[in-house]
């Protein structure tokens, strides 16, 4: 505020069109509470030759009203007409000369709209950014094998407390709701199974049509997807941190290695526990199965048990679980490799975790393609 | 340099008690600040300086004690009243507290964005007024926080802080992690500042040259409470081990010896 308030009178602004002039009258105090306003009395003055803007009664005035006074004054001479601002209150008129110091002098530059050009760079870097993404998953990945042989072969290096810490993180915490999804998956597919299959007398298969699906594919697709979402955002949220906090820095200036700390035991309690879930995902699903199948087709447990043995081959579970190190060894290295990408704001946290979910997913499901047509051809 | 500060206190507080589980941080504390003035806060780590800072301005509800501010009873406000306290307080956070997904112009522009009825222009001219007001070049509102070095997020925030044109600023550790040059024009900032716009400064602060350069007054937190309040001469006299080991201590003289130089020089 320019000056202590004499008294609080309310601000006011009154114009007054005189003879080839336009007067301006401002009093009391004004803020920018009053400055819409005021923007409004200026935006439609007459256009008049001269303009005389009297702040004689102004008790106090702000910043935002000064810059406004300022600013009439500076479009009234570019338009070429003669401008005043007179002030009786030295404390007023040193404030206005404060203000009109800090304005920025020079004027903003207009904004480019999107251009063709703009868009075919986009996608250029798109796609590079995608190719760089790939090479830093591939040194990442390089990262974890090297240090897991390094690992072997001198054990001292190893962090086996580390490693049991997360196979408990991401193995064992994560069994409720890995056998909770997959008993509902078993109870969905039989009731939709059974429902169809109903039409031509086959109730029967259904037991074979639970088996294959949840054996081969979805027990563990599904158990891949939930790791995915819960532990590839943590691994990316302790590594993104740690790098924000540049405490990998420290490690490496201290002679700790990110890959020995970070990387091996996070992966690899990944690899040893995702056949652990997958298997567990595969009981419940079929226990799911055989509890609907019970209860809405009428088949005992006993000739589900008999239909699943002699009517499943036990290839398919092998199929299933020899999936779970690959879609293991994709969820934890994506997660670690978005923790290092992670720049030195929150705001890149928090994108770079929901960018590692997302990728991790996509990861696994384009993995179970490929694995699908493998073994097509393997004839499995 | 101390400046005739009219005695109306803009601030008072009485009996301010703040406790965390068995940790008593502040008991039976009473400090006034009075219009126009600039008053640092100085005590050692953990005696709560930035806590009593979030009291006052209501981001931390005392155990005990009443704030009032600008004649508002801050513990039993209203809505209203809260809103009419904000419009006329601003708060620089210790790092800034930018928003991180907006430039700095689009930081400044917020508190501008409450008022109805205000144009696009006028919002962007004024954002860009207050940044050239806290000694930022032009260049630096189209950045984003993270762009900055940590002395120009500082002043980007106490633009974002002086955006309603506030008669009391709230600063914490304005010269914290500053160059020293950077510190001193930080000081001088301040000063300037609070000198045009008539601005009521409460300062926290570490840094003696900040103290010895800017402050009108001193409040020692000590022994939780406000253990003594007054002008750096008075400061000189108090007989605390605390205060005389900090006022007297080796970088205190260095600040004070640097002070005088520089009054001697102009």
């Amino acid at each position: 505020m320019a000056s202590e308030p004499h008294s609080s009178r309310e601000g006011s602004v009154r114009t007054e069109d005189g003879d080839g002039v336009t007067y301006v009258f401002f009093s009391g105090t004004l803020g920018l509470r009053d400055l819409p306003d005021l923007e409004h009395t200026f935006a439609t003055l007459p256009e008049r030759d001269a303009l005389s803007l009297d702040l004689s009664d102004v008790d106090q005035i702000d910043s935002s009203i000064a810059w406004a006074i300022i600013d009439r004054r500076r479009l009234a001479e570019a338009a070429g007409e003669t401008a005043e601002v007179i002030v009786h209150d030295p404390a007023i008129a040193d404030f206005l000369s404060t203000v009109e110091a800090d304005i920025p002098r020079t004027q903003d530059q207009p904004r480019v709209p999107f251009s063709l050009q703009d868009r075919v760079a986009g996608i250029g870097e798109a796609v590079a950014t995608l190719g760089t993404g790939l090479a830093s998953f591939a040194e990442v990945l390089g990262l974890f094998l090297s240090r897991l042989v390094q690992g072997i072969v001198r054990p001292r290096e190893f962090r086996l407390t580390a490693l049991a810490y997360h196979c408990e993180a991401v193995g064992l915490h994560a069994v409720p709701i890995v056998a909770l999804m997959s008993f509902l998956i078993g109870i969905v597919l039989a009731f939709q199974g059974a429902s169809q299959l109903r039409q031509f007398g086959a109730e029967v298969y259904v037991v074979d049509l639970i088996a294959i699906s949840v054996l081969r594919e979805l027990g563990i697709l599904l158990t891949a997807i939930i790791v995915a979402g819960r532990t590839a955002s943590a691994f990316t949220a302790a590594i993104g941190s740690m790098k924000m906090r540049e405490e990998i820095d420290a490690m490496r200036t201290l002679g700790l290695d990110p890959g020995h700390a970070l990387v091996v035991p996070r992966v690899l309690a990944l690899v040893l526990m995702m056949p652990i879930l997958g298997l567990i995902a595969n009981l419940s699903g079929l226990f799911g199965g055989l509890l609907m199948s019970w209860i809405d087709l009428g088949i005992s447990p006993a000739l589900f048990v008999t239909r699943l043995i002699d009517g499943t081959d036990l290839s398919n579970v092998f199929v299933g679980l020899s999936k779970a190190p690959v879609f293991a060894v994709l969820i934890g290295v994506i997660g670690c490799q978005a923790g290092f990408s992670v720049g030195n704001n929150a705001e890149s946290l928090g994108r770079k975790t929901s960018q590692a979910v997302v990728t991790a997913i996509f990861a696994v499901i384009l993995a179970d393609a490929l694995f699908s047509i493998f073994y097509q051809e393997l004839g499995l | 340099m101390t400046r005739v500060a009219g005695k109306v206190p803009v601030i008072e507080i009485r009996g301010l008690r703040n406790q965390f589980g068995p940790q008593v941080v502040h008991d039976a504390l009473d400090l006034d600040v009075y219009r126009g003035e600039i008053l640092g806060v100085v005590g050692g780590s953990g005696t709560g300086k930035s806590v009593l800072l979030r009291s006052i301005v209501g981001l931390q509800r005392p155990t005990a004690g009443d704030v009032h501010m600008l004649g508002v009873d801050m513990r039993h406000a209203s809505e209203n009243e809260l809103d009419y306290v904000s419009q006329r307080v601003g708060v620089m956070f210790q790092d800034g507290a930018l928003f991180s997904s907006l430039t700095v112009r689009e930081n400044v522009e917020v508190p501008f964005r409450a008022i109805e009825g205000l144009s696009d222009h006028a919002r962007v001219a004024l954002a860009r007024l207050k940044i050239s007001m806290a000694g930022l070049p032009r260049s630096a509102g189209d950045k984003f926080p993270s762009q900055l070095s940590g002395g120009m997020r500082k002043r980007a925030g106490l633009a974002r802080a002086l955006a309603l044109d506030p008669e009391i600023v709230f600063l914490d550790e304005p010269t914290a992690g500053l160059d020293p040059i950077g510190a001193a024009q930080f000081d001088r900032l301040i000063r300037d500042l609070s000198t045009t716009l008539g601005l009521t400064v409460f300062l926290v602060t570490h840094d003696l040259d900040t103290l010895y350069a800017t402050c009108d007054r001193i409040a020692v937190l000590a022994e939780q409470r406000v253990l003594v309040a007054g002008t750096l001469d008075d400061m000189l006299e108090v007989d605390h081990p605390w205060v005389r080991d900090y006022f007297c201590g080796p970088r205190s003289r260095a600040a004070r010896g640097a002070i005088a130089d520089q009054q001697g020089q102009g």
